[in-house]
């Protein structure tokens, strides 16, 4: 099929709009860059049904001379869902403003909580940084016997009085 | 077969009930189940000593070529009496482990159900991936029992570790197994194992099944998770970690033997893992002072013998095999239910604190006394049959290589020396007086064991004690499956009690001297234990392999999360230019020819699109930069006319007056300007991006375009439409019945979206009390304000303040406001055959409603519609997925349509599709969704305002932002 000129065109500079407008931080840009995007792409694939024909109703034209109903069909519910979306962003943006006074995209806190963390759950640490009562009784022999805890303590812990043994109660190694 | 496990499902399901409603004696009823299994598998027990098999077949994804394969043959027989016969006793067992009020009972019993079921299809299983589905089932179930309920963090831990070495080694398995099917051309087991092909395919998916295998069954290296699961209640230990979950592995190895023994690599691997861990197994158990322990210990150990034994693939080995892993599954889960016994009644498991308890526990002492000598090898019992078989066969045969047979039958008798002195150890410790200790210790039992807590373990122990002079018994099961391998001492030895004087039965005397001089000398043998022993382990290896994956985990997420949706989206468009970007550019086939237009007019409102939409960059001004966008959409309207689609118009020009709408609703909280937040860089690079964007999704588009050759799919869809649908819009007809399911998923969304915007603003509840017009308040406020005009042209418009009246407004909505529903009407049952149908319908709608909030306010709405909105699209809804569950009934496919054409007496011919009622669910939906949005971002945010209404946050609340 023989692609138009205008329709390309048209498409693109939208896309390009859209994604300007999208990558920005404000929350109704992005929202704006959204309805661009959705009009870009609707024209897109209503682009890829060919030439521009008559309404797709039977009886009024011969199924020749039709548009293609399919991208049609398709195009009909993305509109629709879009506004649906586009309120849910907007419901977001009053929510947004409502609690913080703000209206951008902000750093995501815990996306750098993610960064920064350099430790591990207790779930996933060395056995003998555990507290001895949650250690898995198997691991009360491998290594050193439960007889030489209070030696091993004063080794580590020196200076500490001995009758201190449960401080502290995870040790975790210095990294 | 399949209702045996049909059986057990039911049981699993049924389970956590019938323990809350009948204690811990529902433990007795469940206990029925696998005895149902244990029966039938014995009344099949003359078929498979026969020689036959039981097989039954269900397809279960035909496509994927996977059934339900079940096949009873003489091994998994043994097995399965087993599993069964295990599993009944030990919830036998439950019954009285727990107490009466033990909240974690009921979960306990539905997990510990399903496990029983899980393992009984395990060995039942002849197709390659149902095994690999059951292996997996079991590593979860055993998963959910070690972690209890997931308070202790030792327990959690031990959970998460066995699941993921069994897990890990359960994928290599399954890789194993379509690789071995692959090459074999069968997924039957029965089929791989009688014909395995060959290759280095087959001895790379050989050695990836034998890794399943391998962590399974804790072979060294993987041999620490078991110790570390003995957090799990001492039922589950005896069954999961002695009698059946360990035992998958074993079972694996001596299902494959033989037909896979002579693969390259299969007796290295199998033979030396096998006995080193063995001897690391007894070594270890030797130091344990927690009993629990030692018979964990001594489990691996066990479990190291019985892989040397079936994994040989020698007739001689293969029986005694069997017979040890019998062996082994009655004594050892005895030994655990001992430990139990004495845990519940001790509250002590630490043998250095134990003293005297024989005397106390007579009974329990016979029976932990007769699983001992099975265990350590004396006759009459079973353990002595089996390991007696095992060093005959050795000593004779056993396998090809005689190097080989001698290195492995001193390995197996220093092995069983160290069973028998750990056994010794284990004895002493839970029955024996010790000195140092005050003769009984300690001084009081806290619940002296009744009959039936001690009768499972009785059981197991005395089938142990009958089972040796017995054992010839045995004979046609274990010949039935290990007559499929060769023979390679003089002659077959049958399993029996007593074979005479021979060099076997002073091998056994050897293994009881050395285990009683182990035993006798323990003091020094443990001081020499502590001495050599090194600080690093294969569990401290797993630990620190986990927190350096943890590590990498959280480095590599930092390294790639830096928390700015700018920048996420800006790889995800970059990758899009990078990718199908360079591929449109280097490799996609240009149009040769390109038109200018359909129609100039077409230029001429794509320039306005055009504009507009750039226009929306540089525009500060919150709301001009809404209005240009609209302006842009309108334009699309107009382009989506031109190109021959007016229903797409029709409800573009609606969804752009109604975005409009809810924009204003929303702006009008928000300040007037954008504040501008990026550098003069940043926009660079976004420009940069976003132009590339562009060319690329405009090329794409033509070159796609250009590209196209097949015929569109949609030639058929007008005759269809007309003869299929009983529509003449084409495209209406494609919403509601073609591609019918694509709009059922599209409206569920936008009831999504409708309920979301709701709870963003109502919060705490669906949506508020329909705002009613109250007439006390009314009244009130009319004396207030006796400037507004008496006559009132709408329902609710007093309600407001008289200088937000609009006379013209009111009198316009009053005028049009029927009009405007009529003709949503209009174009919802008009739909099928002319531009309309449910959206449009649904948006014409929405605009009469959106007339009315405006000219009169919140309460105006509320007797508008005075309806719940969730209710409009619950029942849209329903009707829309109620027509095709409707065609369902009828016979039809679902959403089928059906035509029903009758003549009334006034009306004429009437043609109702059912479809229609398709449309009328998307109607009442979209109505529904731009009420929520009225009631929401309007109606609501105006009660806000007039009441003061403070952020909803109760003391002590902290937002975080």
């Amino acid at each position: 099929m023989t692609p138009t000129v205008v329709l390309p065109v048209v498409i693109g500079a939208l896309y390009a709009a859209g994604v300007y407008l999208l990558l920005d931080r404000s929350l109704t840009r992005v929202l704006l860059g959204f309805l661009v995007l959705g009009n870009a792409t609707n024209l897109l694939l209503l682009s890829s049904g060919g030439p521009a024909g008559l309404a797709p109703i039977v009886g009024y034209a011969e199924p020749a001379e039709m548009s293609d109903p399919l991208p049609q069909a398709l195009i009909l519910t993305a509109i629709v869902i879009t506004f649906g979306i586009a309120s849910f962003v907007l419901a977001i943006i009053y929510r947004s403003w409502r609690l913080v006074r703000q209206e951008v995209v902000g750093v995501d806190e815990e996306d750098r909580r993610v960064a920064r963390r350099s430790g591990s759950d207790a779930d996933e640490i060395d056995p003998d940084d555990l507290a001895p009562e949650d250690r898995s009784a198997a691991h009360a022999d491998t290594g050193v016997g439960d007889e030489d805890v209070v030696a091993r303590l004063e080794r580590d812990y020196a200076g500490i009085p001995s009758d201190d043994v449960d401080l502290p109660p995870t040790r975790r190694r210095r990294r | 077969m399949l209702a045996v496990l049909v059986l057990h499902v039911l049981a699993a399901v049924l389970a956590p009930v019938l323990v809350r409603w009948w204690g811990r004696t529902a433990f007795l009823v469940l206990a029925l189940v696998p005895a149902t299994g244990f029966g039938w598998v014995l009344t099949r027990l003359p078929v498979v000593t026969g020689g036959g098999a039981v097989t039954e077949t269900v397809p279960w994804v035909p496509a994927l070529d996977l059934a339900i394969a079940l096949r009873l043959d003489a091994l998994a027989l043994l097995f399965a009496l087993l599993v069964t016969g295990v599993g009944a006793l030990v919830l036998v067992y439950c019954s009285r482990y727990f107490e009466p009020d033990d909240d974690g009972a009921a979960r306990f019993a539905g997990n510990l159900t399903a496990f029983a079921g899980s393992m009984l299809g395990l060995v039942l299983a002849d197709d390659l991936l149902l095994l690999y589905v059951f292996w997996e089932l079991t590593t979860v179930f055993s998963f959910l029992l070690i972690g209890g309920t997931g308070t202790k963090l030792a327990a959690r831990r031990a959970a998460s570790q066995a699941l993921i070495l069994t897990t890990a080694g359960g994928l290599a398995m399954l890789v194993g197994l379509i690789m071995i099917g692959e090459t074999s051309g069968s997924y039957l087991l029965s089929e791989v194992v009688a014909a395995p092909g060959s290759g280095p395919f087959l001895v790379a998916g050989t050695m990836l099944v034998l890794a399943g295998a391998v962590t399974k069954s804790a072979m060294i290296p993987f041999h620490f998770w078991l110790p570390a699961a003995m957090e799990a209640p001492t039922p589950v230990s005896a069954y999961l970690h002695a009698a059946a979950m360990v035992k998958a592995g074993i079972y694996l190895v001596a299902r494959f033997a033989p037909g896979f023994a002579e693969v390259p690599g299969w007796r290295p691997v199998v033979l030396g893992l096998g006995l080193a861990t063995m001897l690391v197994g007894g070594y270890r158990a030797l130091r344990q002072n927690d009993l629990k322990l030692l018979l964990a210990f001594g489990t691996v150990s066990q479990l190291g013998f019985l892989m040397v034994l079936v994994g040989a693939g020698t007739r001689e080995l293969a029986a005694a095999g069997l017979a040890m892993t019998l062996a082994h599954a009655l004594f050892k889960s005895t030994l655990f239910l001992t430990v139990g016994v004495i845990d519940h009644a001790t509250g002590v498991r630490d043998l250095r604190l134990l003293s005297g308890l024989g005397r106390r526990l007579p009974v329990l002492a016979v029976i932990g006394g007769l699983a001992g000598a099975s265990m350590a090898g004396l006759p009459p019992l079973l353990g002595f049959v089996g390991k007696e078989a095992a060093f005959t066969a050795l000593w004779e045969g056993g396998l090809p290589d005689r190097t080989a047979a001698v290195l492995v039958l001193t390995g197996l008798v220093v092995g069983s020396a160290l069973t028998a002195g750990y056994t010794a150890r284990f004895l002493w410790g839970a029955f024996a007086r010790k000195g140092g200790l005050p003769s009984t210790a300690p001084a009081e039992l806290v619940h002296p064991p009744g009959r039936l807590f001690l009768a499972a373990p009785a059981v197991l122990a005395l089938t142990g004690l009958v089972a040796g002079p017995a054992s010839s018994l045995l004979e046609p099961l274990v010949a039935g499956y290990a007559d499929r391998m060769p023979l390679l001492a003089p002659e077959a030895e049958k399993l029996a009690l007593w074979h005479g004087i021979q060099p076997a039965l002073g091998l056994s005397a050897l293994t009881l001297l050395g285990g009683a001089a182990l035993f006798a000398a323990r003091r020094r043998v443990f001081r020499l234990q502590r001495r050599l022993a090194v600080g690093a382990s294969a569990d401290e290896g797993y630990w620190n392999t986990m927190q350096a994956l943890d590590r990498l985990a959280v480095l590599v997420t930092g390294t790639t999360q830096r928390g700015s949706l700018p920048a996420y989206l800006g790889t995800i468009l970059v990758v899009v230019l990078a990718l199908p970007g360079s591929v449109l550019l280097f490799l996609a086939p240009w149009p040769g020819e390109w038109r200018a237009w359909d129609t100039p007019i077409q230029a001429l409102v794509g320039a306005v699109v055009v504009i507009a939409a750039l226009l929306a960059l540089r525009i500060h001004q919150r709301l001009s930069a809404v209005l240009v966008v609209g302006v842009s959409g309108y334009g699309i309207a107009v382009l989506f006319a031109l190109q021959g689609a007016p229903d797409l118009a029709l409800t573009q020009f609606l969804v752009e007056t109604l975005t409009l709408v809810v924009f204003v609703l929303v702006l009008r909280k928000l300040p007037k300007d954008i504040t501008e937040r990026h550098r003069p860089r940043e926009r660079a690079v976004r420009g940069v991006i976003a132009v590339a964007v562009g060319l690329v999704m405009a090329a794409a588009g033509a070159v796609a375009l250009g590209a196209r050759t097949a015929e569109p799919v949609s030639l058929a869809y007008p005759d269809a439409a007309y003869d299929l649908g009983g529509g003449q819009n084409v495209v209406n007809v494609t919403l509601v019945d073609i591609r019918a399911w694509d709009t059922l998923g599209e409206i569920s969304l936008l009831v999504v979206a409708a309920t979301g915007i709701a709870s963003l603003v109502f919060l705490r509840r669906r949506t508020g009390t329909v705002d009613r017009l109250d007439p006390v308040r009314l009244a009130r406020q009319e004396k207030r304000s006796r400037r507004a005009p008496r006559r009132q042209w709408l329902a609710a418009s007093a309600a407001l303040a008289p200088e937000r009246r609009s006379v013209v407004l009111e009198v316009v909505t009053r005028v049009l406001f029927h009009s405007i529903v009529v003709f949503s009407l209009f174009l919802l049952f008009s739909g099928h055959n002319q531009p309309g149908g449910g959206f449009a319908g649904g948006l014409v709608a929405g605009f009469a409603l959106v007339l009315r909030y405006l000219a009169g306010g919140r309460y105006e709405l509320g007797e508008a519609a005075p309806v719940d909105p969730g209710l409009l699209l619950g029942m849209g809804l329903l009707l829309a997925g109620g027509t095709g569950v409707t065609g369902l009934l009828l016979g039809a496919e679902v959403l089928e349509t059906a035509i029903l054409e009758t003549a009334l007496p006034v009306l004429g011919d009437v043609k109702l599709v059912t479809s229609l009622f398709f449309d009328v669910g998307v109607y009442l939906i979209v109505v529904g969704l731009v009420l929520d949005i009225l009631r929401s971002l309007g109606a609501e945010l105006d009660r806000q305002a007039d009441e003061h209404d403070p952020i909803e946050t109760t003391p002590g609340e902290v937002i975080a932002r």
